[in-house]
């Protein structure tokens, strides 16, 4: 299993914080889980559509290009804006 | 070096938290700090309140890990960063960074550096009421500038 989480616009668009799910098949990556997620169709189309979609991975920032196994917490947001 | 980062939706007192860093550390010379305010306006835009959310958990790990760059470039004898979470209004303060040192020098530069960092690394993001809404704050090019500066500058 999974945990995906969603943060601030992206979370909103979705209508969803978070999810755990079976790593599907054929999914190894950040990117790859990105497109499985996005293919739902519907408000999911958001995480195919959104600009400077970033990503974390156990809690790291890290390019979408990044592998991911079973057990990872992966998140999606936009870039951050603290400060 | 004394570090400490909190994320809260309590406010900070600067002179306080500058007190409890530098207590019983004789051979700081210098202190820094920085603090960022709410601003009323954005973009042209007046700002009657902000709601900040965070990663809970990624937040800490992201500040703890930019404290520890910074010790690594500079040495420090302290380091202190505070970022308020939640609602908030203009002339509120929403973050903290004081460093102390031995000299100058490394103060300044570490605050600039945590703040620079910070920005664009840590993951908190503002959401702004405004007279049309409310909306996303987008994030700007100048701070992912003010970054490339610093990779620029010492190789990070």
């Amino acid at each position: 299993m999974i945990t995906v989480l969603f943060f601030a616009g992206l979370r909103e668009a979705l209508g969803a914080s978070s999810e755990t799910l079976a790593l599907p098949d054929g999914v190894t990556t950040v990117s790859a889980l990105r497109d499985h997620l996005a293919a739902r169709g519907d408000r999911w189309t958001a995480l195919a559509s959104a600009r400077n979609l970033r990503a974390a991975v156990n809690q790291d920032m890290v390019p979408l290009t990044t592998a991911i196994k079973d057990g990872d917490e992966v998140a999606f947001f936009p870039p951050v804006t603290g400060g | 070096m004394k570090s400490s980062v909190s994320v809260q939706e309590a406010d900070f007192d600067l002179s306080a938290e500058v007190r409890a860093l530098t207590a019983g550390e004789f051979s700081a010379g210098a202190v820094a700090s920085f603090v960022g305010l709410v601003r009323d306006n954005n973009d042209g835009t007046s700002v009657a309140d902000m709601t900040l959310e965070h990663y809970p958990g990624m937040t800490e790990k992201a500040l703890h890990e930019i404290v520890a760059k910074a010790a690594e470039r500079w040495e420090l004898l302290g380091a202190r960063v505070i970022h308020r979470v939640g609602h908030l209004l203009p002339g509120e303060q929403i973050v903290l960074v004081v460093v102390a040192s031995a000299h100058r020098g490394n103060a300044f530069a570490a605050c600039e550096f945590i703040m620079d960092y910070l920005k664009t690394q840590a993951p908190f993001w503002k959401k702004e009421s405004t007279e049309q809404g409310s909306r996303w704050v987008d994030a700007r090019d100048s701070d992912d500038a003010a970054l490339e500066k610093w990779r620029d500058e010492i190789g990070l």
